[in-house]
């Protein structure tokens, strides 16, 4: 096992690769427009590197054994992102991106001061999950706005502020918590049909209340990506809990049914699927189909090496900045950009599962796979979107997208995951100190 | 649970790997497909970022420029030249391409190769400033002017060449259209204004009637018939035909009548000089149904039945093949009726062709292009088509259609101190529809400067009571004094 300094010391070479790529991205753009914005280019560079900076610091000395590749990949998510938003806009969403991420870095190191002991969390299971519900129903009530037909967001004055984001980390702890006591008691198997196992009846309680739940999400706030993202993250952690393949079975099959009526009862979701199924259809092609056809065609037009950072036209693609901010990675830098941006997002969601292996209780695993599944499945949900493996929906990708709402709650995701893998290394082995007689490990 | 996380690490990894297939379907495999569609408007983007050369007349005035602009397409084109050039300079737009100059010339226009590779785009996007070569025109300003003021109200149109080089002075054919709002970068202008000119519909204006549709000639053919006829060696000028009241068409009970009702002149013979000039119906039908090869080759020579090579678009004019069955159908066609049809510029070409000596000449609309630096690039100086008759039948030709002018039926083309060659026609159309008026002609018939025809649409202002002679003839001579004005011949 590597040494807490050994770590920390290699996160920091990566840090500064990973920011030299983000750095250099910026200059790149830089040299392909306007000399002139460099004024505006230096204090971004300046700001990213700061960020991390801290941030780095922050987990030395408070996470100190935690993993080390969390914040370069990370910081070279947040940079590419950062330089693609900027691109497209130098004057106002580039320098508004830069100052999220340094509120991102503080709410980073802000949870990794309050959250000393994960364990903790589970204390508070029932607010938070009351909070969790609540947030998500949010924007249903009065005080939610509508966009692009879907009801996710609060409109406070000028802000407006996406609380799905971080109902998702409040529910993953709730779930963790509510999974960890729960989970001999779930996994009791009263029937077998075929090679299956089925619990009791009683046992699917929680699976109807989360199903109906993501119903509300879906008929409510009329989006089905957020109400897929909710249902599923449930759905595999109950599977990790219980290892019953019935729930997820039985989950999937009446998820479906009501993703049925979804889209038999709101017409922008029977568009959405249209236009994924026929998105060159001319009918289709210059209205609701549009954004996707456009987000095809700057991938297309990237190609292999892509056109160069500043030189392709992404600003053809509506919303580039937000939830298409991958179509701009793949017209500006080209396969070898999208598939580098996977590959990192595959490694997080790698170093995520490691985590969550090496948790010393039930409730750090099923916390920490929780949080990175649910970040994995959105990033899944968001490209398959944008590169018409699956229909639209309107969600963010983590850490690449323009957004605060975005950047803050996968900053707390980090801080949450890194805290876990500290106390990993960090604390002597559980089976010495009699803690398996109250967790009870698989 | 160890085991369920691993699981779930695989499901994970898989979608990933999902992804990262369908990257590479639309990245590399099926990236040419997608990044083609019309919807895709990068490479119109970088097009749009280039200064498109002007079009400018032969005396330099330009027709068709661009001008920068702050939205995203960079450069607006827009049309000096108006309605009076729409059918030659065309459009350049947003939603339809372009057409006409604008199209067979758009290379040149854009300064390159034409070929828009991504290369070009990105170097486009790096160095602005690109400016694309300028097209200089044939046309004559002030006899495309002059063209278009003489064809007035009446639906028609002008041809004008230069019958040794082909080039052509004007063409203009009336109703035309204003490029300039199919050009906007706002769509829905550019479709409004394109749907208020009836896209579909074979009249619509969009159409270059000089060179896009074709129409039954009528006399002006008999001078193609009598073409054929001296070619064969079987006629002379002084040939005598029987000059019957109506002709009896073999086959049948019909005749042909001619187009007064009576015979042409009454003492029971014609020959074929007299013929032309009075343009007697009777004698070509009889030429026609006896020399239907030798007829259709002319014609074939002149550039029937293939669009004429010319640096826009042409219709095909066309001389029918009548099968042995259909005999009288050849009496018909000999007198340019039938299905005998011809375009305004095939027409000019006859004209051009017999003033110059029985050599065809190739229309062309452009004489050169020149780089933004004013050097000229690229000459157009194109070969003659070939030879349709002897030097010797475009002596007699010229003879007659002289006489045609001096005192036949083409009186009103009458220039003072010049000697017009013309040939009228005045072509049936369908049942209880106007007749076309028709005029083609030459002058000065001793050394050819410039060749004309004017078709105007059923009669004209005239209506049924229209007659090549009386409609078709004043244009051509308003043309004519014009041509003859401009260049101090």
């Amino acid at each position: 096992m590597m040494q807490a300094t050994a770590r920390r010391n290699s996160e920091l070479y990566l840090l500064i690769l990973a920011l030299i790529l983000g750095v250099g991205a910026l200059a790149l753009v830089v040299l392909a427009r306007d000399a002139d914005i460099l004024a505006t280019a230096a204090p971004l560079m300046v700001t990213l590197t700061a960020a991390y900076a801290a941030a780095h610091i922050g987990v030395r000395k408070l996470a100190p054994s935690s993993d080390h590749l969390l914040l370069p990949l990370t910081a070279l998510l947040n940079g590419l992102g950062l330089a693609a938003v900027y691109r497209l806009d130098p004057s106002d969403y580039g320098p508004t991106q830069a100052t999220w991420t340094v509120v991102g870095v503080v709410v980073f190191i802000a949870t990794l001061v309050v959250v000393r002991d994960y364990r903790v969390l589970a204390r508070y299971k029932y607010i938070l999950g009351f909070t969790g519900i609540l947030l998500l129903l949010l924007p249903a009530t009065p005080l939610g706005t509508e966009i692009n037909g879907a009801r996710l967001w609060l409109r406070v004055g000028s802000f407006s502020f996406q609380p799905g984001e971080l109902a998702k980390i409040c529910l993953v702890i709730f779930f963790a918590a509510y999974l960890a006591e729960r989970k001999e008691l779930l996994a009791i198997a009263s029937r077998r049909i075929w090679r299956i196992h089925f619990p009791d009846i009683k046992h699917f309680g929680p699976l109807l209340v989360m199903w109906l739940l993501s119903l509300a999400v879906m008929f409510f706030e009329k989006d089905l990506g957020s109400s897929l993202l909710f249902f599923s993250i449930f759905l595999v952690m109950l599977y990790i809990a219980t290892a019953r393949v019935a729930y997820m079975l039985v989950g999937l099959l009446v998820f479906a049914a009501g993703a049925y009526v979804g889209y038999a009862t709101f017409s922008h979701v029977q568009l959405r699927v249209a236009v994924w199924l026929d998105v060159f259809n001319p009918k289709l092609i210059s209205d609701e189909g549009y954004q996707l056809a456009q987000s095809l065609f700057a991938l297309a037009t990237g190609g292999l090496f892509g056109t160069g950072l500043g030189q392709g036209r992404p600003d053809l693609i509506p919303a580039a900045h937000t939830d298409f901010v991958f179509a701009v990675i793949g017209e500006e830098l080209g396969l070898l950009g999208t598939a580098a941006v996977v590959v990192c997002f595959m490694f997080l969601v790698g170093r995520g599962l490691r985590i969550a292996l090496g948790a010393r209780s039930d409730f750090g695993q099923l916390l920490a796979a929780g949080l990175i599944v649910s970040f994995g499945v959105q990033t899944i949900i968001i490209l398959a979107g944008v590169i018409r493996l699956l229909p639209l929906t309107g969600i963010t990708l983590p850490f690449m997208s323009y957004g605060g709402s975005s950047l803050l709650s996968n900053f707390i995701l980090m801080a949450l995951l890194a805290r876990v893998s500290h106390q990993n290394t960090s604390e002597p082995d559980p089976a010495l100190t009699g803690e398996i007689l109250i967790g009870g490990r698989r | 649970m160890q085991a369920q996380i691993r699981r779930v690490a695989w499901g994970l990894v898989a979608a990933f790997l999902l992804v990262f297939a369908q990257l590479n379907y639309v990245q590399i495999f099926a990236a040419e497909d997608i990044a083609s569609n019309d919807s895709n408007i990068r490479s119109l983007l970088a097009e749009y970022a280039i200064k498109r050369g002007d079009i400018e007349t032969l005396d330099f005035e330009t027709v068709a420029r661009s001008r920068r602009t702050q939205d995203r397409f960079q450069y607006l084109r827009t049309y000096p030249g108006g309605e009076l050039y729409g059918h030659i300079t065309g459009y350049y737009s947003l939603i339809y391409g372009s057409d006409r100059i604008e199209a067979t010339y758009s290379e040149q226009l854009l300064g390159e190769s034409g070929v828009i590779s991504m290369q070009d785009i990105q170097d486009s996007f790096l160095s602005s400033g690109e400016r694309g070569d300028d097209v200089r025109l044939t046309v004559h300003s002030q006899l495309q002017q002059v063209a278009a003021e003489a064809l007035g109200g009446q639906e028609g149109s002008v041809v004008a060449l230069d019958p040794s080089s082909g080039e052509v002075r004007a063409m203009y054919s009336n109703p035309t259209y204003d490029p300039g709002p199919l050009a906007t970068h706002d769509t829905d202008e550019i479709r409004s204004y394109r749907r208020s000119l009836q896209p579909n519909s074979p009249d619509s204006p969009l159409l270059s009637k000089a060179t896009s549709r074709s129409f039954p000639p009528g006399s002006t053919f008999k001078v193609v018939t009598a073409a054929a006829a001296l070619e064969s060696g079987r006629f002379s000028p002084t040939s005598t035909f029987p000059d019957p009241e109506a002709l009896d068409l073999p086959l049948t009970d019909n005749t042909l009548n001619n187009f007064t009702n009576t015979s042409c002149t009454g003492t029971g013979s014609i020959d074929l000089f007299t013929a032309l000039v009075q343009s007697c119906d009777t004698t070509f039908a009889i030429l026609g149904l006896r020399l239907p090869e030798e007829l259709r080759r002319t014609a074939g020579a002149l550039g029937f039945n293939e669009p004429l090579p010319f640096d826009v678009g042409t219709a095909a004019s066309t001389f029918p093949d009548v099968p042995d069955d259909q005999e009288p159908l050849r009496a018909f066609a000999g007198i340019g009726q039938g299905d005998v049809a011809a375009t305004p510029l095939q027409m000019a070409v006859v004209a051009a062709t017999v003033a110059n000596g029985g050599q065809v000449p190739r229309p062309q609309l452009v004489r050169e292009v020149r780089d933004p630096s004013g050097s000229v690039i690229e000459q157009q100086r194109s070969a003659p088509l070939g030879r349709a008759f002897s030097a010797a039948t475009a002596q007699v030709l010229t003879r007659m259609m002289t006489s045609v002018v001096t005192e036949g039926t083409g009186t009103a083309a009458q220039i003072d101190g010049v000697e017009v060659a013309g040939k009228t026609g005045t072509a049936q159309t369908v049942e209880g529809a106007a007749p076309h008026a028709w005029f083609i002609c030459f002058a000065p018939a001793s050394n050819p400067r410039i060749a004309v025809a004017v078709l105007v649409e059923n009669g004209g202002e005239l209506g049924s009571e229209a007659t090549g002679g009386a409609v078709a003839a004043p244009i051509a001579k308003a043309v004519i004094e014009a041509d003859r004005r401009i260049r101090q011949w």
